[in-house]
């Protein structure tokens, strides 16, 4: 049991070795710090990019999700995904690279020329990301009490991992996010891939009679159901996800430090192959259905863990939390990362705007610590209500869409009243729903399944970009007619 | 307009799920609803890098 304890110890130390070691004689001015001055390749950038999907929701949500769900659970590796960002962020990147932006507040603000817009959307940021950054603290809690067999209590391994993230963020920027990104991919691949062939092989001979004794033992639970997690809610939830992946501040101020747009196209293209990794996750869920019986709720989650402990040495075991603790680390990192940029350049500024960059640098910085020790102090005491805000948060970022895409457009239809208004209404039902505990059943009683089962983030983003394109024909105009009255009238 | 019209192709797609969501056959050990999922990455991937390839091409061409 020690061995697994003395691996952990020694990956988290070579993490934070690489972290800070990635710094390089760099002076950490802002653009460097935050977008590594748009100056990183094809490789580090797939490890990036990569690095945002294997998270802590991977390595226990997923499969704890296909033990929980069953079938439905193959919404994780949906195909669409990196379609979008495939024709989105080449534009974004150029844009942010001719006009200076690092964060995604930037594009925004710069794009419909409103430093209002860009406040909210850095507000809508900052409010998604601390959930998320509590929920890897959470998983990291329950990653390292678990793979050390309970000798590491869970509060002391939250202080150490951000501990960890805190220096090697404060020192390295994204330079540090990268450098540790790239252990973590090998280490999470080799751990899933290995576990997904060798669990099956172990406990029923191979992954086809695995399926086979799930399918009999649990008629059904393999399909996508006629109602609830039915065909309508599994588009669309990978809708929501497709479309509000990059919406994701840190994954969007990621993908500007590409040093090129054609490193981003490669990338996004080959990602789609990248996300097989996640169908050997849900064999390791499936295989744990028959035999780790009567797991609830969300001890769910533990799924893994506790069939790797039924079946794998000790040792093994400590590998299994060390690519665990990573895959919360990293993303952790980029999060708070993205959390102090905005903060300080996109709300901080804004307020006081004779702000000179030197001092808005060391502001940033400082801010990394400040954030960790808020969102440690949510982990310990949030609760019930942090996990609301995640389901939130979701649909909260899925907002930004509409007025990103309309923006990418050669002729953008929309205001920045519209897209403002729009915004705050996607955002308003989204609260509502999850704070008032509806959904689109309870709503709608009488609606056909079809419609009862949409993910809310759908349903929001459609009223939000209704709204949007309405206003924006009213306010436009006014706009227009203020600024050119005579053309206008010509036009008329 | 086209690019309108090109939006329609996830009709299909979508109504295809009714048809695939099953067990049988069997497709390299899984169910054939789970293959079916894997096979649009790799389907996805190939396209991607088609249109990357594509575009490449035309930007030379400039």
């Amino acid at each position: 049991m020690n061995s697994s304890i003395i691996i952990i110890s020694l990956t988290l130390i070579f993490a934070i070795y690489l972290g800070v070691r990635a710094k390089k004689g760099r002076e950490m001015k802002l653009e460097q710090w935050a977008v590594a001055e748009r100056n990183f390749g094809s490789i580090i950038m797939f490890v990036l990019m990569a690095g945002e999907m294997f998270s802590t929701f991977v390595f226990l949500g997923a499969s704890g999700g296909a033990y929980r769900m069953g079938g439905p659970t193959i919404y994780v590796f949906c195909a669409l995904t990196y379609v979008i960002p495939f024709w989105i962020l080449p534009p974004i990147w150029r844009y942010a690279k001719e006009h200076n932006l690092i964060t995604q507040s930037d594009f925004f603000a710069k794009k419909y020329n409103s430093q209002g817009l860009g406040l909210l959307v850095a507000a809508i940021g900052v409010i998604s990301i601390i959930p998320y950054i509590v929920l890897q603290l959470k998983g990291f809690q329950i990653i390292v009490s678990e793979a050390s067999y309970g000798m590491i209590p869970p509060k002391i391994a939250v202080w150490i991992g951000l501990i960890a993230v805190t220096i090697f963020v404060y020192i390295s920027g994204i330079h540090g996010s990268a450098w540790t990104a790239v252990l973590k991919d090998i280490l999470m691949i080799t751990v899933i891939l290995f576990m997904g062939f060798y669990l099956p092989q172990h406990y029923y001979g191979g992954i086809k009679p695995m399926f086979e004794a799930l399918d009999k033992a649990k008629p059904g639970f393999l399909l996508i159901p006629d109602k609830g997690l039915s065909i309508s809610w599994y588009v669309s939830i990978c809708m929501t996800i497709a479309l509000g992946q990059y919406m994701w501040p840190h994954c969007f101020g990621a993908s500007l430090s590409s040093k090129n747009e054609t490193a981003l196209r490669k990338n996004t293209a080959i990602l789609p192959l990248y996300q097989i990794v996640l169908v050997f996750i849900l064999f390791i869920g499936f295989t744990a259905v028959l035999q780790i019986p009567n797991l609830q709720g969300t001890a769910t989650d533990l799924a893994l863990f506790k069939i790797a402990k039924a079946s794998l040495p000790p040792w093994f075991v400590g590998v299994i939390g060390a690519a665990g603790l990573l895959a919360a680390l990293i993303p952790c990192s980029l999060l708070i990362l993205t959390a102090a940029t905005l903060l300080s350049k996109n709300i901080y500024k804004q307020i006081k705007p004779d702000t000179p960059d030197k001092k808005l640098a060391k502001i940033t910085r400082t801010l990394v610590p400040i954030i960790a020790i808020v969102s440690l102090i949510f982990t310990f005491y949030g609760g019930n209500t942090m996990v609301a805000l995640l389901t939130m948060a979701y649909s909260f970022v899925l907002q930004l869409f509409p007025p990103l895409a309309f923006s990418l457009m050669r002729k953008n239809p929309v205001s920045k009243i519209g897209a403002s208004i729009g915004m705050i209404a996607g955002v308003s039902i989204v609260a509502y729903q999850t704070l008032a505990g509806t959904t689109m059943a309870t709503m709608f009683p009488r609606a056909p399944h079809l419609i009862q089962d949409l993910d809310i983030g759908v349903v929001a983003i459609t009223v939000n970009t209704i709204v949007m394109l309405a206003v924006s024909l009213f306010t436009k105009k006014a706009v227009a007619v203020q600024k050119e009255p005579i053309s206008q009238t010509g036009n008329l | 307009m086209k690019k309108w019209i090109a939006l329609l192709t996830i009709l299909p797609a979508i109504g295809s799920l009714t048809v695939v969501n099953r067990i049988e056959p069997y497709v390299f050990g899984l169910p054939f609803i789970v293959f079916w999922s894997t096979l649009w990455l790799i389907l996805t991937s190939v396209c991607l890098i088609t249109c990357n390839f594509i575009y490449d091409r035309k930007e030379q061409n400039k």
